[in-house]
C-alpha cells in the first residue's frame, strides 16, 4: 500500500535527489571520493547540463546533498577545485526562493568549515594565507559588495548576516575588520542598496559576543546608518540597537529618539506644542518623519504600525529604555486613536492632514489598540487614564468599528481592566472601575446581538477572560446579574455560527463556575435549572455538527471536574461516565483527546495523590482521601474509563494516542505500586480484553466490552509495552521517510519503475 | 454651455444644463424639510395636538424649492436619475407650461408613482378643515416664533399635488433602458447608465460628437440589492456635475445596519416595540434581507414584523419583478426559480405582514412586541404618526431612524417629552468622499461641478479635510439661484459629407501626411445635422426659358470662383496703381491693415488681412481693373 504513492512521486521527479540524498545520508564520503562519484555529481560535470536541473527539487537536493558533503573538512579542495562553488553562488540568485536560501546557507557552512578547521589561532588578516574555499567566498562577497547592484549586494549581505548570526570563531573578528570598509562604503550610496539587508547584518554584528565585545567601529557605524536611512528602514534596526544587551548609552539614546519619532510627530501634530512634554529630550517630530507620515496613507499607516508594534515588543523586556515615558506613549496611542476615529480637533495644518490621511484606517487602529493594551502594564496619570478608557468606550461603541477593530478593543479594555487599582484596605473594585464597568456592560450587551458574527464572538470571549479574573469580585458580579449580559450569553449557545457557539459555550461554563450563570440567580429555579445547563451543554457535545462548540463544551466540563463544580460533584462518576461516552463517539480527534484529559482529571481525583511526575499534583485537592485501590479501579470501570483509554490508545489520530498513552502509564504506576492484587486473586482472565485490543489495533470498531474487572485490566496493563509505544508515538511524522531504510526503499523503488512499465501502478 | 442650479439640496438636485441648443433638466427633487415646520397630521384626533395653544393649524405641506431663474416652459427634456429625485415632477410638468419629454427607466417610474400615491394618499386621508395663508405674508411671517420665522421664501411653499395631477405628471414619462442611446433633436445623445443606487436609478450621459457631460447623481459602490455602478463609461468627459453623495460621510452602512438589529433585538428581547419610520421602497429591502438573515440568529423568529403603507404590497411585489435592474446574485435567483429577496419568504411564513394602513385587518392582527416599518420619514403624515402617539409614553419601546433625509431630533421635536428609546442610524449608501476621490481617479474627468457643500468639510467637522472633493483641477462648486457658465468651448461640429461629393475631391498633399482639397458644396443644416451636398450643377448653356427660371430657385452658385491666398505688399500695389495711371494714391493705416484712396477717382480700396473691398461709385469698369490688379498679387487655388 505504500510504496505506491511513493512510486508516484519518484516518476513525477527526476531520478537525480537520490544520489544526492546518499552523498547525505551514507556519509561515506572518502569512499564516494574513490569511487570518481563526486566529480559526476557535484562538479562542473554533473547535473548542471541535464534536462533534469531546471526542476527546482533537483536544485534543491543537490545542494542538501553539498551540505551533508561539507561536514568534511576534507571536500573543502574538493568543493574549491571543481568549480562548484561557483554554482552555488550562481545559485544564490535561483528563481526558487528555497534553493537561493539553501545555497546562501551552504556558502555560510563551508565558510565557517574553511576557516574553522586548519588553523588553531586567529587567521591572518593577510588574504593569502586563507584557504582557497574561504578566499573564494570572501572574495565573491567583496565583489558583490562592490557592485552597488541591489539583488547582489542583498545576496552578500544576507550570507555575512547568517555568518555572524551563526559562527562564533574568532576568524569573525578578521572578516569582519575585512569587510566593514565596504559596508560603510555601502552607507554613502544614494538610494542606498538593499537598506533592510544592510541593518539585518549590522544587527547580527552588534549580536555577535565576539564583535560587540571589542570596539571595532560597530557603534559609530551604527550610530552612521540610523541617522542615515529612512524613517521606516530605521525603526527595525533603532529596535534591534535597543534589544542589545552592551551597547553604549548614547547610541540607545538615538535608537530610542528614532524610535519615537513618529509618534512625537503625531503629539505636537494634535498639540500645536513646540514640543511635547515627557518625551525624552532631542526626540522632536523632524520634517523627514513627518514628510514621510504625509505622503501617502499606505505610508503613513506602514510608519505608524511600524512604530507601535516595536514600542509594544520593547514594553515588556527588561533592558528597555529607563526611564520609560509612558505619559506621552499613552497620549500618543489615545491621539493616534482619536485621529483615526475622527474625533480629534487638531488646530495645526499637519494635524489636519493627519487626521483626513488616518480617518477609518483599520490597520493603524488595530495597531494603536494592541499597543494601548500593552501600556496597560503600568499605568499612567489619573487624567491620561480617564481619557484611555473614554477612548476604548468609544471604540466599543462606535458602529463604524470593524470587527477586527472591536476585537482589538475589547482586548485593550480587558488589559487595562485587569491592571486597574484596587481601593485600598478592601478586595473589591475601585469606585472608577466600577463606573466604567456600569458604562461597559451595556455596550457589551449590545455587542452580543449583533449581526456580525466575529462581534458577537470577541464579546463573548472578552466576557469569559473578565469573568475568570473578577468573577469574585461582589462590584463585578453585582453589575453583570444587574445586566442582560448572562441571559444574552445563554441564548448564544444556540447561535448559527459554530466559533460563536463554541464562544458561548466557554462563556456560560466560566459563568457557571463563579455562580453568575443567568438562571442562578433566580433562587425559584435553582434546582431545575442548573441542571438544565449541564444537560444543555451535554446535547451541544452530542449533537452540535460542528467540533468547536464540542471542544470547548469538553473543556468546561473538564474545568468542572477540576474546579468541583457543583453540578458535577452531584453525581461525579454520571458525569464523566455521560461525557466519556459522548466523547468516544465523536468523530473530531480534539474531542477525544480532551475526553483524555477529563479521564486524567477523574483518575487523580479517584486515585488520590499522584506521583510528582503527574502535572495535576497541584490540582488533586485533600478533601478527598483515596479510597482503597480496588474500590477506586471499580469505579474506573464503572464510568467506563478504561474501555475509552484503550481504544484510544490505537487512535488513528497520534496526539490521542500519545494522551492515552500517558494516561495509561499514570494508571499502571498509581496501581502497581500497592502491589499484590492479582496475586490476591489469582490470574484473571484477560482473554477478552486482549481480543478487543486487537481488534481495535486493527481499526475494528467492535463492540463495547462491558464492565471490566480491574484485575483484567491491570494485567493487560502489565502487559502491554507503554513505554515503547510512547517512544514511537513520539517520533515525527516524518522520522520514516528520513530513514536509511526508506532511501533504499527508494532506490529500489526507482529501479523497479525503470525496469518495469510503471503504469501498472493504478 | 450653462449649468442653471435650482435646488440647495445636494441630494434632491434639480439642473438644468444648456447644451447646443437643448434645454435639459437634470432631476427634479423636491425638498421635503420644511415639512419640519409644521405639526404632525395625525389620522386619530389627538387631543395634545389639537390642543396646543396658538398657531395650530397650518395649510399646504409639500413644497417647491424653485426660483425665476429660468422659465421651466422652455425645458426640452427631464432626465430623471433615481425616483426619490423625481418627487417634484407634477409641480413642474403641471404648472409651468412645460411640453417636453421626461425619461427615466421603468422601476424609477413605477416605483416614484407609489411614493407620489402615498404621500399624496398621506396627505388627503387627513383632510383640512381650514386652511391658513395669511402668515406667509412677510410682517406676520416676522412675528413668528423660530425658525418659521427665518425660513427664507415661504411664498414659494406649495400644497402637496392630487393623484390627477401625478398621473398626468407620469404620463409624460418616456421609458428607457440602460445604455440606450436617445437622441434629442439630433443636437445631443443621453445614455442612461446604472447607478447602484437604487432599482433602475442612473446617472446620464449627455454628448455630442467632441463633447460629453456625465451627471452622476445618487451612486453607490456598495454591493446591495440594484445592479452594480457603471464607472466605465463615465470616462473621457469634459464635464462631470457630482451630486447626490451620502448625506452622512462618517457613518458606514455596514455598521449603522448592525446597529440597527442590536438595537431593535435589545428592545424586543425586553417586551418593548421598536417602529422605524422609512419610505415604502429602497433600504427596507436590503433591511428586511438582513433581518431574515438576523432573526434566528438573534431569537426573535417570533416576534411579526408590520410593514404599513399604502403601497407596502405594491412595492414588495414590484421589488421581485425587476429581475433585470437587479445585482447579478439576485438575477441569478429569478432562474432557478425562486424570488430574488429573501422578504417573500417572510411574507409566507408570516414573519412579514404588510397592511395598507393601521385600519381594518391591521388591529385584528396586532401584536406586542413587534417591530412596525411604516411612514413618512418626517413623522410629520402617514401612520407613523399614530405609532409614536402610541408607544411614545414607554421607555421599553424604541424608535429607529434609517433614512437620512430629516434631522430626527427635529423630527422628534413635536413629541417631546418622549419616553421611547431613539436611535439614530442614518442608512445612506450613496457615495462617500473616499470612494469619490477613487472614482475621479479611475475616470478623470476633464471638470468636475458639485454643489458648494462638497467642496468644504462638513459645518460640524469643519477639521475633517477628508469629507470633502478633492481633485485637480479644484471642482467647480454652484450654490441655489446660481447660473454656472461650464468651463469648455465648443471647438468642432461634425459635418457629413456626401458620398458623391466626397468622390470628387482631388486632396494635393502640402505637407507631408497632411492633405488638402478645396470643396465647393452646399451646408444643409436640419434637425441639428449639417451635410455637405455638390452643389447644383451650372445651368447649360442652351437653356430655354422655363429651365431658366428653374435655374432660378437655385440659391446663388453660379461659377466655382478660385480661392486666393496670399497678401497684399501695399507700397508695391501703390506703385502698380501709379504705373497703370492712377495718381494722387493715398494711403492710411488702420488697426486692421490699410486703406488706399484713389482720390481722383473717389475710390477707396480696404485692404485687411483676411479681406479686401474695392469701394467705389458705381463704376463697374473702375472696379473689374482694380479687382485685377488686386488679383495679381494673390495666388489662385
Amino acid at each position: 500500500m505504500r510504496k505506491f504513492p511513493k512510486c508516484l512521486n519518484r516518476t513525477a521527479v527526476p531520478d537525480l535527489p537520490v544520489p544526492c540524498k546518499q552523498a547525505r545520508v551514507t556519509a561515506s564520503f572518502s569512499a564516494s571520493q574513490q569511487a570518481e562519484l563526486l566529480p559526476g555529481l557535484f562538479g562542473e560535470a554533473g547535473p548542471l547540463g541535464q534536462a533534469a536541473w531546471s526542476a527546482p527539487t533537483v536544485r534543491s537536493g543537490w545542494i542538501q546533498g553539498l551540505r551533508s558533503l561539507a561536514q568534511h573538512p576534507s571536500a573543502l579542495p574538493f568543493l574549491a577545485d571543481c568549480g562548484t562553488l561557483d554554482t552555488i553562488f550562481s545559485l544564490q540568485g535561483d528563481s526558487s526562493l528555497f534553493v537561493a536560501s539553501a545555497a546562501g546557507q551552504l556558502l555560510v557552512h563551508i565558510l565557517g568549515l574553511s576557516l574553522q578547521g586548519p588553523a588553531e589561532g586567529p587567521p591572518s588578516p593577510q588574504a593569502c594565507d586563507w584557504p582557497v574555499c574561504a578566499q573564494k567566498i570572501v572574495g565573491h562577497i567583496e565583489g558583490s559588495l562592490r557592485s552597488m547592484a541591489t539583488p547582489q549586494v542583498t545576496q552578500a549581505l544576507n550570507v555575512l548576516t547568517t555568518t555572524f548570526g551563526h559562527c562564533h570563531g574568532p576568524w569573525m573578528q578578521v572578516l569582519w575588520e575585512r569587510l566593514s570598509p565596504l559596508v560603510a562604503c555601502l552607507l554613502q550610496e544614494d538610494p542606498l542598496p538593499a537598506a533592510h539587508s544592510l541593518v539585518d547584518l549590522l544587527l547580527s554584528v552588534a549580536r555577535s559576543p565576539v564583535l560587540s565585545s571589542s570596539d571595532c567601529g560597530l557603534w559609530e557605524t551604527l550610530a552612521q546608518t540610523l541617522r542615515r536611512l529612512s524613517p521606516a528602514q530605521a525603526g527595525p534596526l533603532a529596535l534591534g540597537i535597543l534589544k542589545l544587551q552592551d551597547c553604549p548609552q548614547a547610541l540607545r539614546a538615538q535608537a530610542f529618539g528614532v524610535l519615537l519619532q513618529p509618534l512625537a510627530c503625531v503629539l505636537t501634530a494634535a498639540d500645536q506644542a513646540p514640543g511635547p512634554p515627557g518625551l525624552p529630550e532631542g526626540t522632536t517630530g523632524d520634517s523627514v518623519t513627518v514628510d514621510t507620515l504625509l505622503s501617502s496613507k499606505s505610508a503613513c499607516a506602514g510608519l505608524l504600525c511600524q512604530t507601535l508594534a516595536h514600542l509594544e515588543l520593547l514594553q515588556p523586556l527588561p533592558q528597555r529604555p529607563s526611564p520609560w515615558p509612558q505619559a506621552p506613549l499613552l497620549g500618543a496611542a489615545v491621539t493616534i486613536l482619536r485621529f483615526c476615529n475622527g474625533s480629534a480637533a487638531p488646530a495645526s495644518d499637519v494635524g489636519g492632514r493627519l487626521c483626513a490621511i488616518l480617518a477609518g484606517c483599520v490597520r493603524v487602529q488595530r495597531a494603536a489598540l494592541d499597543f494601548l493594551g500593552a501600556l496597560a502594564q503600568e499605568t499612567g496619570p489619573q487624567e491620561l487614564v480617564t481619557q484611555v478608557s473614554a477612548v476604548l468606550l468609544e471604540y466599543l461603541r462606535s458602529p463604524d468599528s470593524s470587527p477586527t477593530v472591536l476585537k482589538k478593543a475589547f482586548q485593550a479594555t480587558l488589559r487595562w481592566l485587569l491592571s486597574s487599582p484596587r481601593a485600598p484596605g478592601c478586595c473589591d473594585l475601585d469606585p472608577d472601575t466600577q463606573l466604567f464597568l456600569r458604562e461597559l456592560l451595556p455596550v457589551l450587551r449590545k455587542r452580543l446581538c449583533s449581526p456580525c458574527w466575529e462581534v458577537r464572538d470577541s464579546g463573548l470571549e472578552f466576557l469569559t477572560q473578565v469573568t475568570r479574573h473578577w468573577g469574585g469580585q461582589a462590584g463585578f458580579r453585582h453589575a453583570l446579574l444587574a445586566s442582560e449580559v448572562p441571559e444574552l450569553a445563554e441564548q448564544l449557545l444556540r447561535d448559527p455560527e459554530s466559533y460563536v457557539r463554541a464562544s458561548a459555550v466557554t462563556a456560560v461554563g466560566q459563568l457557571s463556575s463563579q455562580g453568575l450563570h443567568a438562571t442562578a440567580a433566580s433562587p425559584e429555579q435553582l434546582g431545575g435549572q442548573k441542571e438544565s445547563l449541564l444537560a444543555e451543554l451535554l446535547h451541544v457535545l452530542s449533537t452540535d455538527s460542528e467540533g468547536f462548540p464540542r471542544r470547548a463544551a469538553m473543556q468546561v466540563f473538564t474545568e468542572w471536574l477540576r474546579d468541583r463544580h457543583a453540578d458535577v460533584a452531584e453525581d461525579t462518576e454520571r458525569f464523566v461516565a455521560r461525557v466519556l461516552q459522548a466523547a468516544s463517539r465523536d468523530l473530531d480527534w480534539e474531542v477525544r483527546a480532551q475526553g483524555l484529559e477529563l479521564a486524567l482529571v477523574f483518575l487523580a481525583q479517584t486515585l488520590g495523590q499522584p506521583s510528582a511526575r503527574c502535572p495535576y499534583a497541584v490540582a488533586a485537592p485533600q478533601a478527598t482521601p483515596p479510597g482503597p485501590l480496588a474500590q477506586a479501579l471499580r469505579a474506573l470501570s464503572r464510568v467506563r474509563l478504561f474501555e475509552f483509554a484503550f481504544r484510544a490508545l490505537f487512535d488513528c489520530d497520534r496526539p490521542v494516542a500519545q494522551k492515552s498513552c500517558d494516561l495509561l502509564l499514570f494508571l499502571r504506576a498509581q496501581a502497581t505500586p500497592s502491589g499484590g492484587l492479582q496475586e490476591a486473586e489469582g490470574s484473571p482472565d484477560v482473554v477478552p480484553v486482549e481480543a478487543a485490543l486487537q481488534r481495535w489495533r486493527a481499526g475494528e470498531q467492535g463492540e463495547p466490552l462491558g464492565d471490566l474487572e480491574p484485575e483484567a485490566v491491570l494485567a493487560v496493563l502489565r502487559s502491554l509495552d507503554l513505554e515503547g509505544l510512547r517512544g514511537a508515538l513520539a517520533e515525527s511524522s516524518d522520522h520514516v521517510e528520513k530513514s536509511p531504510q526508506s532511501l533504499l526503499q527508494d532506490m529500489l523503488a526507482t529501479v523497479g519503475v525503470r525496469g518495469e512499465n510503471q503504469a501498472d501502478c493504478y | 454651455m450653462k449649468l442653471y442650479c435650482l435646488s440647495g439640496h445636494p441630494t434632491l438636485p434639480c439642473n438644468v444644463l444648456k447644451f447646443k441648443s437643448t434645454t435639459i433638466m437634470l432631476d427634479c427633487g423636491l425638498d421635503m424639510t420644511s415639512t419640519l415646520n409644521f405639526l404632525p397630521l395625525p389620522l386619530v384626533q389627538s387631543p395634545r395636538l389639537s390642543n396646543l395653544p396658538g398657531w395650530s393649524l397650518k395649510d399646504g405641506n409639500a413644497f417647491l424649492d424653485k426660483t425665476e431663474l429660468i422659465d421651466l416652459s422652455t425645458v426640452d427634456v427631464i432626465l430623471i436619475s433615481n425616483y426619490h429625485c423625481m418627487m417634484a415632477l407634477p409641480y413642474i410638468t403641471e404648472h409651468t407650461g412645460f411640453t417636453g419629454t421626461v425619461y427615466a427607466t421603468e422601476p424609477t417610474v413605477q416605483i416614484g408613482r407609489l411614493l407620489m400615491e402615498e404621500l399624496v394618499n398621506f396627505i388627503e386621508r387627513v383632510p383640512k378643515a381650514q386652511s391658513a395663508s395669511l402668515w406667509k405674508n412677510k410682517d406676520i411671517q416676522r412675528l413668528l416664533p423660530s425658525p418659521l420665522k427665518d425660513a427664507v421664501e415661504v411664498s414659494t411653499w406649495r400644497r402637496c399635488y392630487t393623484m390627477q395631477e401625478v398621473n398626468s405628471a407620469l404620463s409624460k414619462i418616456q421609458l428607457v433602458g440602460y445604455s440606450q442611446k436617445i437622441e434629442l433633436f439630433g443636437a445631443v445623445q443621453v445614455t442612461p447608465l446604472s447607478s447602484g443606487y437604487a432599482l433602475g436609478s442612473s446617472n446620464w450621459i449627455i454628448q455630442s460628437h467632441y463633447e460629453k457631460v456625465s451627471y452622476v447623481s445618487g451612486s453607490s459602490l456598495l454591493t446591495t440589492h440594484p445592479q452594480p455602478m457603471d464607472q466605465a463609461s463615465l470616462k473621457n468627459s469634459d464635464v462631470l456635475v457630482l451630486t447626490g453623495l451620502t448625506q452622512i460621510p462618517t457613518a458606514n452602512p455596514d455598521g449603522m445596519v448592525g446597529e440597527f438589529c442590536s438595537n431593535l433585538a435589545l428592545t424586543v428581547r425586553n417586551g418593548g416595540n421598536v417602529l422605524v419610520p422609512c419610505y415604502p421602497s429602497g433600504v427596507i429591502y436590503d433591511l428586511l434581507e438582513c433581518l431574515y438573515q438576523y432573526i434566528d440568529s438573534a431569537g426573535l423568529s417570533n416576534i411579526p414584523f408590520y410593514f404599513i403603507s399604502p403601497v407596502a404590497n405594491s412595492s414588495l411585489e414590484f421589488s421581485q419583478i425587476f429581475a433585470e435592474w437587479l445585482c447579478h446574485n439576485k438575477q441569478t435567483k429569478v432562474y432557478l426559480p425562486e424570488p430574488p429577496f429573501p422578504h417573500a419568504e417572510l411574507i409566507q411564513t408570516n414573519k412579514l405582514r404588510h397592511y395598507p394602513s393601521i385600519h381594518g385587518d391591521f388591529s385584528n392582527d396586532f401584536r406586542q412586541p413587534c417591530v412596525v416599518f411604516t411612514g413618512h420619514p418626517s413623522l410629520r403624515f402617514g401612520d407613523v404618526v399614530h405609532f409614536m402617539e402610541l408607544w411614545g409614553k414607554s421607555s421599553l419601546n424604541t424608535v429607529i431612524f434609517t433614512e437620512p433625509d430629516f434631522s430626527y431630533l427635529e423630527a422628534l421635536a413635536p413629541y417631546q417629552p418622549l419616553a421611547m428609546k431613539c436611535i439614530y442610524c442614518p442608512i445612506d449608501t450613496r457615495l462617500n468622499f473616499i470612494q469619490v476621490s477613487k472614482l475621479l481617479k479611475e475616470v478623470q474627468p476633464l471638470h468636475v461641478v458639485c454643489p458648494e457643500q462638497y467642496t468644504q468639510p462638513p459645518p460640524a467637522q469643519s477639521h475633517r479635510m477628508d469629507l470633502m472633493i478633492d481633485c485637480q483641477p479644484p471642482a467647480m462648486s454652484y450654490r441655489r439661484a446660481e447660473v454656472l457658465a461650464l468651463p469648455f468651448k465648443r471647438l468642432f461640429e461634425k459635418i457629413e459629407i456626401m458620398p458623391e461629393l466626397a468622390d470628387s475631391l482631388v486632396p494635393m498633399e502640402i505637407k507631408p501626411g497632411i492633405s488638402l482639397a478645396t470643396v465647393s458644396a452646399v451646408l444643409h443644416t436640419k434637425d441639428n445635422k449639417h451635410v455637405l451636398q455638390p452643389p447644383p450643377r451650372p445651368a447649360p448653356p442652351t437653356s430655354g426659358k422655363k429651365r431658366k427660371r428653374a435655374s432660378e430657385d437655385i440659391p446663388d452658385c453660379k461659377v466655382l470662383k478660385p480661392l486666393l491666398s496670399g497678401s497684399i505688399p501695399v507700397e508695391q500695389f501703390v506703385q502698380t496703381l501709379e504705373k497703370h495711371g492712377f495718381s494722387d494714391v493715398k494711403v492710411e493705416d488702420t488697426a486692421k491693415g490699410h486703406i488706399v484712396l484713389l482720390q481722383e477717382a473717389e475710390t477707396l480700396i480696404q485692404i485687411e488681412e483676411d479681406s479686401t473691398h474695392i469701394i467705389c461709385d458705381n463704376d463697374e469698369m473702375l472696379r473689374v481693373r482694380l479687382r485685377d490688379l488686386v488679383l495679381k498679387f494673390l495666388q489662385k487655388f
